[in-house]
């Protein structure tokens, strides 16, 4: 029993790994519809698969592999050729098989999974049952030319050796499947399709007649030897928890030897010493070896892709080239489990959200098939990996909109945010800029789960995209998880350790100009670093450490660390030394503070924790960001509220009285020389910043009596709409206060609106619509384009 | 039949499954975990692993052991990991059958009762029988 359940094990890893190479190759088939080399390793995929299960005794997987083995058959005999529905029904199939594959895994039986439609889906397109395109060549004929036993099944597991020309004959006497066998496919292909499509009650021409003519069966048995899967002969699988075990041993192989190098180093012992050294080596080598067995070319991820491009162009409506570089960079095998939801995602979001629709992709003078390109490479110890695409980029206006929409940025940050900063808005939780939520992204979890997944593994994103231009997702994923240089220092006594990956620089605060080197702004700590303000975390603080010593001069060393783009200082006593660490996982009751990464055994034997500086920047700076965003949050609440009840008003003295005007409407205020004063058709005006002002005298229009100013100036209240300016000259600017809308009574006079109170003084209101008319008649004339709309908040009481 | 590694805390005995433990042995130096709950004593390194360690005199609400004392460590396993727990001092393992046993007071505290199963009557004194994946429970 042990003995079957170690064979279908086998089967259904062996079979989940063709899988992928199915996927992929079928994609490409697509492309290239005439490649014999895909279609031949397709075909010996689903082969064996069938002849395995038809072993296994899994009736159904046999069934469907069957229908699909025929259809094959007919695109590798050249009956018909490749096209978008055949590879419709090819991957459904494909679907299909690993749905049963799963559940065999499961509980051991093929379970419902549901077969007939796809064996019907199938059948449909060989006889050419095509409701919508006819086009196709409707093969009528597969009923009377069966050509099912083209290449009968090796009754054999896991047949991964090239299969030669005598297998395939010496096994056509026992096909399987009971259709009578055609034997002479194998040595004369070429007569295949001639039956095929002869003796047919139609006559049909195949779409694509026979390729080349080669023959199929040397060419299958011919890249078979050369084959893709070439490798097999020289690797063994090896259980992964082996492998596992394998790193955690030389892990604590890395830490023993820590601990002799130390000891060594502090004698005069020669030959302990040497001793060291040769061991110091010997590890180093076992653990590069040993991480080496761990490591995956990233194309085992990659591999996914071109199917979910291909399906996910299909349903959005975009043509997208899909492009992959360094697909054999290798990266830690758990790292790569870990990256595969992050990249997928990566991928349909630009997809979806990058690529623009051809027409529109050639309306902006692009090509009409976008270009998706993943690319991996080793840079700095890392692993970079970039999906980039040539769409329409971020805008980032939308994206400023957005953040301020949701309340997460205010005004004041966002003006103030650089390019750069506004697309790392993408990562804040709860952030999606997809205006309609579609079935692929949009829905409201985005870039700040990748962000925490990849963060999570040690990793960093980073976006850069250019609008119109198109848009690069960066990930940069460290080669293992399990060792990794790090900082150890020394904050209140305990020791710590910082990931390498995040510091920058260190900086030694001078003992006796410690005090002066750390400065406030208000109540946080700065430092200058080159000039520009580092902010400070103290880690005692971020760790909630008395500190009872109280030494201010003990704190003497800045670490700076990066994390989410986030540059800051972190206040350490002492830094130590720097050396590889093995990452302990940390028990799970602790993870929950959320401050620690993990432990680790230091050379000495003590244990020290690992700081997850990216969770420090959070609770020490991000915290403070929220609290921010959420006083702004209050205070727009505010703004919005406050125009139905307080304006802001200007108020100034004509003659003896007080007239208040909105401040919103006035542009600017301006002393002028009474000598500047023109006439114009009986008008004043005056030559105001390269233009003509009208002027309107306030006093004549309220009909009080304004005294000429002493000094021959002219106080004048500059109104702007468009390009129109009109002036209104005052006595005096009095004083620019809160209006209480709810005060205003309706008093109405000449050029007035009503009066209020102001600063405990009855203030009338000018109508500054009928004031500025007196100036300039046609100042409201000129229609504005909207985005002037401050030429409706000129009447009092009007919304700003 | 059970058999139950004993230890005292504050002049008390308590006993711990033996099956669950996995040994007894003098304190290691520990690191002290800032922002953890105050049941939680450090993290020790043994023999490479780093394990956590509960202070059980706290974990128990008992009152705070005097600097002067080193404490032993029992550790158990929980769900495969290794977690330490300070005591006083290991005692014997004692065999006890279930006709001593009785389920607690009703009048023990609300804090404390899910951490003990019950006692064991011994002839000099009582055994109080932990539940130990309640006693390392968050």
């Amino acid at each position: 029993m042990e003995d079957i359940d170690e064979i279908v094990r086998e089967f259904l890893v062996e079979s989940y790994e063709n899988l992928d190479q199915l996927d992929r190759d079928l994609v490409a088939l697509e492309k290239s519809p005439g490649s014999r080399e895909y279609l031949s390793s397709i075909f010996r995929t689903i082969h064996t698969i069938k002849g395995t299960s038809g072993f296994l005794a899994f009736g159904r997987l046999e069934r469907v592999t069957h229908v699909g083995e025929n259809l094959l058959v007919e695109l590798r005999d050249g009956v018909r050729s490749m096209d978008q529905r055949t590879t419709d029904v090819l991957l459904r199939m494909t679907d299909c098989v690993r749905e049963i594959l799963t559940h065999i895994e499961a509980d051991g039986s093929e379970g419902e999974v549901p077969i007939d439609s796809v064996i019907e889906a199938v059948d449909a397109i060989r006889n050419g049952v095509v409701p919508d395109e006819v086009v196709e060549a409707p093969v009528a004929v597969v009923q009377n030319a069966p050509v099912e036993a083209a290449v009968p099944v090796p009754k054999k597991i896991g047949s991964r050796a090239p299969r030669t020309d005598k297998v395939a004959a010496a096994a056509a006497t026992s096909a399987v499947i009971g259709a009578p066998a055609l034997p002479e496919i194998e040595p004369e292909p070429v007569a295949a399709p001639t039956p095929t499509v002869t003796t047919g009650s139609t006559t049909v021409q195949p779409l694509v007649p026979t390729q080349t003519g080669a023959p199929a069966a040397e060419q299958l048995s011919d890249e078979v030897v050369t084959g893709l899967r070439g490798a097999a002969d020289t690797s063994i699988r090896v259980d992964v928890d082996l492998l596992d075990a394998l790193m955690r041993q030389v892990g604590e192989l890395v830490l023993t030897r820590n601990q002799i190098s130390r000891l060594a180093t502090g004698t005069d012992d020669v030959d302990l010493s040497r001793s060291a050294q040769r061991l110091n080596l010997i590890a180093g080598e076992l653990q590069e070896g040993v991480m080496k067995t761990r490591m995956q070319p990233i194309e085992h991820v990659w591999s996914k892709m071109p199917r979910i491009v291909r399906d996910l162009a299909a349903a959005c409506k975009r043509e997208v080239h899909l492009e992959m570089t360094g697909g054999d960079t290798e990266l830690d095998r758990g790292l790569l489990e870990a990256v595969k939801d992050p990249l997928t995602h990566l991928v349909r979001n630009a997809v979806d959200h990058g690529i623009e629709p051809a027409e529109e992709r050639v309306a902006a003078g692009k090509p009409a098939k976008g270009v998706l390109t993943l690319r991996a490479y080793h840079s700095g110890g890392q692993v970079v990996v970039e999906v980039a695409d040539d769409g329409r980029g971020v805008d980032t206006d939308r994206v400023a909109a957005k953040a301020l929409e949701k309340g997460l940025r205010t005004v004041e940050q966002l003006d103030a945010a650089s390019h750069p900063d506004l697309l790392q808005l993408l990562f804040v939780p709860g952030f999606s800029t997809a205006a309609a939520v579609t079935n692929v992204s949009g829905r409201g979890v985005g870039m700040d789960v990748v962000r925490t997944k990849v963060e999570a593994i040690g990793g960093t994103v980073d976006i850069d995209s250019t609008l119109g231009v198109g848009t690069v997702w960066r990930l940069r994923i460290p080669l293992t998880l399990a060792i990794m240089p790090a900082l150890t220092v020394e904050c209140s006594g305990d020791l710590y350790a910082v990931p390498q990956i995040n510091l920058l620089e260190l900086v030694a605060l001078d003992g006796q100009r410690s005090g002066s080197g750390i400065e406030y702004v208000h109540s946080a700590p700065v430092y200058r670093l080159r000039g520009d303000l580092l902010p400070l975390v103290s880690l005692a603080g971020a760790l909630g450490l008395e500190q009872d010593t109280h030494d201010r001069d003990q704190t003497s060393v800045i670490a700076v660390v990066q994390a989410d783009q986030q540059r800051f200082g972190l206040l350490v006593d002492r830094v130590l030394n720097t050396e590889e660490i093995v990452v302990k996982p940390l028990s799970s009751r602790l993870r929950s503070i959320g401050v620690y990464a993990g432990a680790t055994v230091l050379g000495d034997g003590r244990v020290a924790l690992i700081l997850d500086v990216q969770a420090i920047a959070r609770r020490a700076i991000v915290g403070d960001l929220e609290t921010v965003s959420s006083e702004a949050r209050r205070r727009a609440q505010r703004a919005v509220e406050r125009p139905a009840e307080v304006e802001q008003m200007l108020v100034v003295r004509v003659g003896e009285r007080a007239v208040a005007m909105p401040l919103a409407s006035v542009a600017r205020l301006e002393h002028l020389r009474a000598e500047h004063l023109e006439l114009v058709g009986g008008r004043e005006v005056v030559r105001y910043r390269g233009s003509i002002l009208p002027l309107a005298r306030l006093g004549a229009l309220l009909g009080s009596y304004s005294e000429p100013s002493p000094n021959g100036e002219l106080l004048v209240v500059v109104f702007t709409r468009g390009t129109r300016s009109a002036g209104l000259v005052v006595d005096k600017i009095l004083d620019i206060v809160d209006d209480d809308v709810a005060q205003h009574s309706d008093i109405e006079d000449h050029g007035l609106l009503g009066s209020t109170v102001l600063g405990d003084r009855v203030t009338e209101l000018l109508n500054v619509r009928e004031a500025i008319l007196m100036a300039d008649a046609s100042f409201y004339d000129a229609t504005l384009d909207t985005t002037d709309a401050q030429g409706a908040s000129d009447l009092v009481g009007a919304l700003r | 039949m059970s058999q139950y590694v004993t230890f005292t805390l504050d002049g008390r005995l308590y006993g711990i499954d033996v099956i669950r433990v996995q040994e007894a042995l003098r304190s290691h130096t520990r690191t002290r975990v800032p922002l953890a709950p105050a049941t939680i004593a450090g993290l020790v390194n043994l023999r490479g692993q780093v394990v956590l360690t509960i202070d059980l005199r706290i974990r128990l609400g008992l009152p705070g052991r005097p600097d002067l004392d080193e404490p032993m460590m029992v550790v158990v396993q929980i769900a495969g990991e290794a977690i330490s727990l300070l005591v006083d001092e290991i005692g014997d393992v004692v065999d006890v059958g279930p006709a001593s046993f009785e389920t607690p007071p009703d009048t023990l505290d609300a804090a404390v009762r899910p951490l003990i199963r019950g006692a064991h009557k011994l002839d000099d004194g009582l055994l109080l029988v932990l539940d130990v994946d309640e006693v390392v429970a968050a």
